[in-house]
């Protein structure tokens, strides 16, 4: 879980035959949970809160797809709705721990001094850190859940991020076209966010995906400790909390959310893997 | 000259890892202004409010002590092994600490023995048989394994192997050595998986790079024995970057097996933490926090170590600057 992205970087010698099945598979994956996401509503069976008590736990039957959980509620109509809280949180985390990393990491590797190893001593010491202990401790003493949760990710995420943008940067730093920019007399500012950003760019996208994905994986975790989304929440991760007990009398209701989650999570990757090697060169 | 270059390098990483520490000693002992509402009220818990309890807390915490002087104090009371009594049950923390260990460096051994095992030698394979059937399973492998937290992959190996097969227990530490050695199979081999991914992959992309140098290609033309140029020419070469994501992996290591022990129902550092965060107890949370964060800079400081001991490059080029 802490494993950050850097070390999810593909490596030379990848192979490629399979990738591009693979690459269109996790497209439809992720148009699959996109979709219950925005439209859960109208195409779930059920509603994910109706309780049957009297049904309790039972196995997957032609009513119930995926059978019931211990309060009787329909596990597969939430499943579907669970892939909103699997959508948002890991996009917000995503997008903002970059936007905060891009900003960071802009002004360190172009302007270096001191700025630069400030940034740089901060993003040490935050890597040094054991982040998602960080989290659970965090989220749990301070309360307030899911959008807790996604703020304290949204801190973690940035140092190393800023660390990748910061070495993109550096390596657009000596090109001529900076140099060209430089005699021509345009502002700092200008050839940071006009010049160099569109340049950095590329980069950014393909890690905002990996850092959904990532996202998404530590999102899923607080959620299955109890600590991220409400209680009765239809949430991939709270399903797994809540259900752990039925394992032996409707394993579907937890199989069903963790296969979620692999199959979210490695689609995510694949296709920032995929838009690394694509954008990067 | 060497030596000394050596002990200057491990002075050096100390003088880092010593503010780390109190940094981190600061943020646990804020915990307590951290949870929402009167830092009395939080330690208190469910007993009783009467004024001598909230008279003896303040005394405790020195709540009435400026803030540098509390963290001070309290620092203090932690340098001597005096982490407080939990809120629920009213117990040592540091004896619960110690009865929980056991199990988690258990667990932390066993994995860690499956991942250096098993992650290297897979990330080998893959890379000898680069293209091949082999390593396209190993790179998949990679993915689901980064992709895949473990307590998804717990859950998975307790439906097959708990459920389906009956083969191991579904909860529990067991009792003696061979017992606990069963209880605790699934439970290692889901924190290996969640772990060998990182060392898989990073092996593989080592290996490969280093296959290609021209001194492998010296090594072979001179005749030198395949197995020695894989072990000592090879191996030695591709393991430094695994050693260098190191701090990654430890840091993995630790936050998936707290998850493991929550999905398994273990006995550990790990479902204490949990356990004493769900029960929003302040001494508790804050005396575990502080051991396992300890020991993940503790053994990051030893990977550093390790690291400058094994790349004669680090040492030979910081004793000439």
């Amino acid at each position: 879980m802490s494993l950050h992205i850097e070390s999810a970087k593909p490596e030379a010698g990848t192979p490629r035959a399979r990738i591009s099945l693979g690459i269109a598979l996790a497209f439809i994956v992720i148009a699959i949970v996109v979709f219950c996401a925005l439209f859960g509503a109208s195409i779930a069976p059920d509603s994910p809160f109706t309780q049957r008590l009297e049904v309790g736990d039972a196995p997957p039957s032609g009513q119930f797809l995926a059978g019931t959980d211990l309060l009787g509620r329909d596990v597969f109509s939430r499943v579907i709705y669970g892939a909103w809280t699997a959508l948002v949180g890991p996009l917000v985390v995503a997008v903002g721990a970059w936007v905060i990393a891009t900003v960071l990491g802009l002004l360190s590797g172009y302007l270096g001094g001191m700025v630069d190893s400030a940034t740089m001593r901060w993003v040490d010491f935050m890597l040094a850190l054991p982040a998602p202990l960080i989290a659970i401790v965090v989220v749990g003493v301070v309360g307030g859940g899911y959008w807790t949760a996604v703020l304290v990710l949204i801190i973690l995420f940035t140092a190393p991020d800023t660390r990748i943008v910061r070495s993109a940067v550096l390596e657009q730093r000596p090109r001529p076209y900076i140099d060209a920019a430089r005699a021509l007399g345009i502002s700092k500012t200008r050839i940071l966010f006009v010049h160099i950003l569109p340049n950095v760019l590329p980069i950014v996208l393909a890690y905002v995906v990996l850092d959904f994905a990532f996202a998404l994986v530590n999102l899923a975790g607080l959620s299955f400790l109890g600590l991220g989304v409400e209680p009765g929440t239809p949430d991939w991760g709270r399903m797994l909390f809540e259900n752990r007990t039925i394992l032996f009398t409707n394993p579907v209701a937890l199989l069903l959310p963790a296969f979620m989650i692999i199959l979210t999570a490695v689609s995510m990757n694949l296709i920032g893997d995929w838009l690394f090697e694509r954008l990067t060169r | 000259m060497m030596r000394s270059g050596v002990l200057r390098l491990i002075l050096v990483r100390l003088a880092v890892a010593v503010p780390l520490l109190l940094v981190i000693s600061f943020g646990v002992f804020s915990l307590v202004h951290m949870a929402p509402g009167d830092p009395v009220r939080a330690l208190l818990g469910t007993r009783p409010s009467d004024p001598e309890t909230l008279a003896a807390l303040r005394e405790r915490y020195h709540l009435d002590d400026p803030l540098v002087v509390q963290y001070g104090k309290w620092l203090g009371q932690v340098l001597q092994g005096d982490l407080g009594r939990s809120i629920n049950g009213n117990r040592l923390v540091l004896s619960s600490i110690k009865e929980r260990a056991g199990v988690t460096i258990y667990l932390l051994l066993v994995s860690t023995a499956i991942v250096l095992a098993a992650g290297i030698a897979l990330g080998m394979l893959a890379a000898f048989r680069r293209g091949g059937r082999l390593d396209r399973f190993v790179v998949m492998f990679g993915v689901f394994g980064i992709s895949s937290p473990a307590f998804v992959t717990g859950i998975f190996l307790l439906y097959v192997f708990g459920v389906v097969l009956g083969w191991f227990p579904t909860f529990g530490a067991g009792r003696g050595f061979l017992d606990r050695f069963w209880h605790l199979t699934l439970p290692s081999l889901a924190l290996a998986l969640s772990i060998m991914a990182i060392v898989v992959k990073i092996t593989r992309a080592s290996m490969i790079e280093v296959m290609d140098r021209d001194y492998v290609a010296f090594a072979r033309a001179r005749g030198v024995s395949t197995t020695r140029i894989t072990l000592s020419y090879i191996l030695r070469n591709a393991l430094i970057p695994v050693v260098t994501a190191g701090g990654i992996i430890v840091i993995g290591f630790l936050a998936n097996a707290i998850y493991v022990e929550v999905t398994f129902a273990l006995p550990g550092l790990g479902s204490l933490i949990v356990d004493s965060v769900q029960r929003r107890d302040i001494p508790l949370i804050q005396g575990t926090t502080l051991v396992l964060a300890c020991f993940v800079v503790l053994v990051n400081l030893l990977v550093d170590v390790i690291y400058t001991l094994i790349d004669p490059r680090i040492r030979f080029s910081r004793v000439e600057s």
